[in-house]
């Protein structure tokens, strides 16, 4: 399926299972995405497959519950039930910043272009669109700002600690 | 006045130029409403009972006076020719097209202004002291501290989509002007024992259908940790607030629900992480904010101008108009003035492009070209010198701006209401209306003393009838109109609720009802200085009630009766 990844709109082999009825299916070789419930129950069964094994949170869950298994991980997803529902960019930034996930962060579920640019500040850097959203056209809201204020994941110092006025701290 | 910086402007420029294209996308049908809706609302835009409805945002209510004729020039360009002034401080148009808003956006972004994060379920436009960096009693000027809340909360990628609109406001003086106790967060500067300077952070304060009073976080948090602590109180609000019912959804809920020692535990324990990190504040940021913003030069005056002593002494009027609508500066010679948006007749807080050209005047001839707006819905030049107040209240007087009724009674504060908002379930304007014409005569409403009256025409509390002395609901009964009036709230420090005084009453009686809690008041009081709320607080709500009401029934039934003994 398509997905924009690392700025570039890609097609990938990542199968999300959204319930634990899905996981029935799941074979050796596949690379999969499960619930965060299955994920706690058949961690070690999923693992010893050749496929890779990602988890998905879904914007109610504490990120703490999957933070010791992260090395184990090739992919997280944070669901977004609706855009509207803003827990998932607090829950990126703790799995970024409070827990030390480097690998790949992707958001699922109701996912449009118009929230993406806060998505990636957040430390997202993949997207799986909402069905029929078009990936290659949102792409470029990723650019919609050139900079912002705050601390983020994407730049941990805030603006004021980046200026180059020479009236801040040079750190 | 604050003044951009290079990346200020680009922000703005890029946020109109992203709006611009989401707007063209829902008018060409690529965005749905409820895509476009969040979108729309985080630009300031509602779509209304009759109209669209516009918000602009005036940060912390300061305004400069090419910033009002831009305001001006939007009203006659793309509105019906006038504006209105809300309790936030923010300016709002009734009648804008929908295609036309990028241009209006974009026509703001030239003058140093814009919509951003007016409405939504995102952090508000941070509100203040309208006398801040006046004020003599100060200790901090809260102006810088609420650009630098502004720069953190514009555009903050965590906090966009929280569970509801989010509202701080900051206090700078001992005397809270700002309403900080109402207020999801409220931020009143302090010092510790060392003199070192902070603020004592509440949260969990708010009004609407739950009205709540702030608890305390912190009783004084480093002036460095501000950012971050916020950051800390935001995320924890973002995680745990309801989401499942809009009316359960603001933080006070939360407070409540966790209980405020629960809820302060996992802020601080958020806390402990972000403590320290590259959020904190620095000694050069706060200077180089504070150096963006133009001071006005004061000249030096005397103490005491004759000029002004011989027209108070001469003409009454102005001298009433100065006991009401001037107040204390803390440069010598220097005093602020309130331009009254409460004349009768006129809605509160309704201003023509032409009166806002004129004020700009105004502003520029006697208050370095700088206004404020005020959560009571009037307009402040700051900066006046003492010796030119008799012309500027000649002025104003022309222009309609001169009514002296600051603090009083007839100062009502109300929402746009049924005429204009979906939300409301009854009309505010025409009960503001019938009340400023029922107490019409100035020298009574003098002798009537300071009064704060607030109309909400729902209990959404956007005119913040729970604390006005006098606070007037509007109410849905069975499909007809009706007014829930409550007495005993206060802003301030001593901020208080009001209480219901009883059933609520028609559109028609309204005005009744108020002059007979007047009549109460005046037959209680003990000395002229004995204020509304003073005698609510001494004597309580039950005499007052069974004044209005009777035991068993209404005043005017009563007074049928003895009539017809």
């Amino acid at each position: 399926m398509a997905v924009i990844k690392d700025r570039q709109v890609v097609s990938d082999n990542w199968r999300l299972l959204k319930s634990p009825a899905e996981t029935s299916s799941i074979t050796d070789g596949a690379d999969v995405v499960v619930p965060a419930e299955f994920w706690s129950l058949h961690s070690e069964s999923l693992l010893a497959r050749s496929g890779k094994s990602g988890v998905w949170l879904d914007s109610h869950h504490d990120p703490a519950t999957i933070a010791g298994d992260l090395p184990r991980l090739d992919l997280v997803a944070i669901n977004f039930p609706q855009f509207t529902d803003g827990r998932g960019y607090s829950i990126a930034r703790l799995l970024r910043e409070r827990y030390g996930w480097r690998g790949e962060l992707r958001a699922i579920g109701d996912v449009l272009r118009d929230q993406i640019f806060y998505l990636s500040r957040c430390g997202f850097n993949s997207f799986q669109l909402r069905d029929g959203e078009d990936a290659q056209s949102a792409v470029s809201a990723l650019d919609d700002f050139s900079e912002g204020y705050q601390t983020s994941v994407e730049r941990p110092q805030p603006l004021f600690r980046r200026r180059v006025d020479g009236s801040t701290l040079n750190s | 006045m604050y003044l951009y910086d290079q990346i200020d402007q680009q922000l703005v420029d890029e946020r109109v130029r992203q709006f611009r294209g989401q707007t063209e996308r829902f008018l060409a049908g690529q965005l749905s409403e409820d895509d476009f809706r969040p979108l729309r609302l985080q630009n300031g835009l509602y779509i209304q009972r009759y109209a669209p409805m516009l918000r602009l945002a005036v940060p912390y209510g300061l305004l400069a006076s090419r910033q009002l004729r831009a305001f001006a020039y939007i009203a006659r360009k793309w509105d019906r020719g006038y504006g209105h002034f809300s309790t936030r401080q923010n300016m709002q148009f009734n009648w804008p097209r929908v295609q036309d808003v990028p241009d209006i956006l974009a026509y703001l972004a030239e003058h140093q202004m814009h919509a951003i994060q007016t409405s939504g379920n995102c952090i508000r436009n941070t509100t203040t002291d309208h006398f801040a960096g006046i004020a003599p009693d100060e200790i901090v000027d809260p102006l810088v501290w609420c650009e630098i809340i502004r720069q953190w909360s514009t555009f903050h990628p965590e906090f966009a989509y929280l569970p509801r609109k989010f509202k701080i406001a900051v206090s700078g003086s001992a005397q809270d002007r700002a309403a900080t106790q109402v207020h999801d967060i409220g931020l009143q500067a302090t010092r510790d024992a060392n003199g070192a300077i902070g603020f004592r952070v509440l949260a969990g304060g708010g009004l609407g259908r739950t009205p709540m009073l702030g608890v305390v976080m912190r009783d004084f948090l480093p002036w460095q940790d501000l950012l971050g602590y916020l950051d800390a109180i935001l995320r924890v609000y973002n995680r745990y607030g309801r989401r499942d019912n809009k009316f359960r959804a603001r933080i006070k809920i939360l407070v409540k629900e966790l209980t405020p020692d629960v809820f302060r535990d996992r802020v601080e324990e958020e806390w402990t992480h972000l403590q320290g990190g590259s959020a904190t504040l620095t000694t050069e940021e706060v200077q180089r904010i504070e150096r963006r913003f133009t001071r006005p030069a004061y000249a030096k005056c005397d103490s005491v101008s004759s000029a002004y002593v011989l027209a108070l002494a001469r003409d009454k009027a102005f001298a009433s108009w100065v006991g009401r609508n001037v107040h204390a500066h803390k440069m010598q010679g220097y005093s602020a003035v309130t331009l009254s948006l409460k004349r009768t007749g006129v809605p509160p807080g309704d201003v023509t492009a032409d009166q806002m050209d004129a004020i700009a005047d105004l502003a520029d001839a006697y208050s370095f070209g700088e206004l404020r707006v005020t959560h009571e819905q009037n307009l402040i030049l700051a900066d006046v010198r003492q010796a030119d107040l008799y012309e500027l209240w000649k002025k104003a007087k022309a222009l309609g701006l001169a009514t002296p009724n600051i603090g009083l009674l007839t100062n009502i504060i109300a929402c746009p209401g049924g005429d204009f908002c979906s939300l409301a379930n009854a009309k505010s304007l025409p009960v503001a209306a019938a009340i400023q014409r029922r107490f019409d005569d100035l020298d009574y409403v003098h002798d009537i003393g300071e009064l704060d009256l607030n109309i909400s025409g729902c209990m959404n509390s956007c005119g913040h009838h729970h604390i006005g002395h006098i606070g007037i609901l509007g109410v849905d009964k069975q499909g007809a109109e009706y007014y829930q009036i409550s007495i005993g709230g206060a802003q301030g420090n001593d901020a208080a609720l009001g209480k219901v005084l009883g059933p609520s009453v028609s559109q028609a009686e309204v005005p009744d009802v108020i002059e007979r809690l007047i009549e109460f008041y005046l037959g209680q009081r003990e000395q002229d200085e004995e204020r509304f709320i003073d005698v609510v607080r001494r004597v309580g709500i039950a005499p007052f009630k069974e004044y209005v009401y009777g035991s068993h029934q209404g005043p005017a039934s009563r007074q049928r009766q003895l009539a017809a003994a």
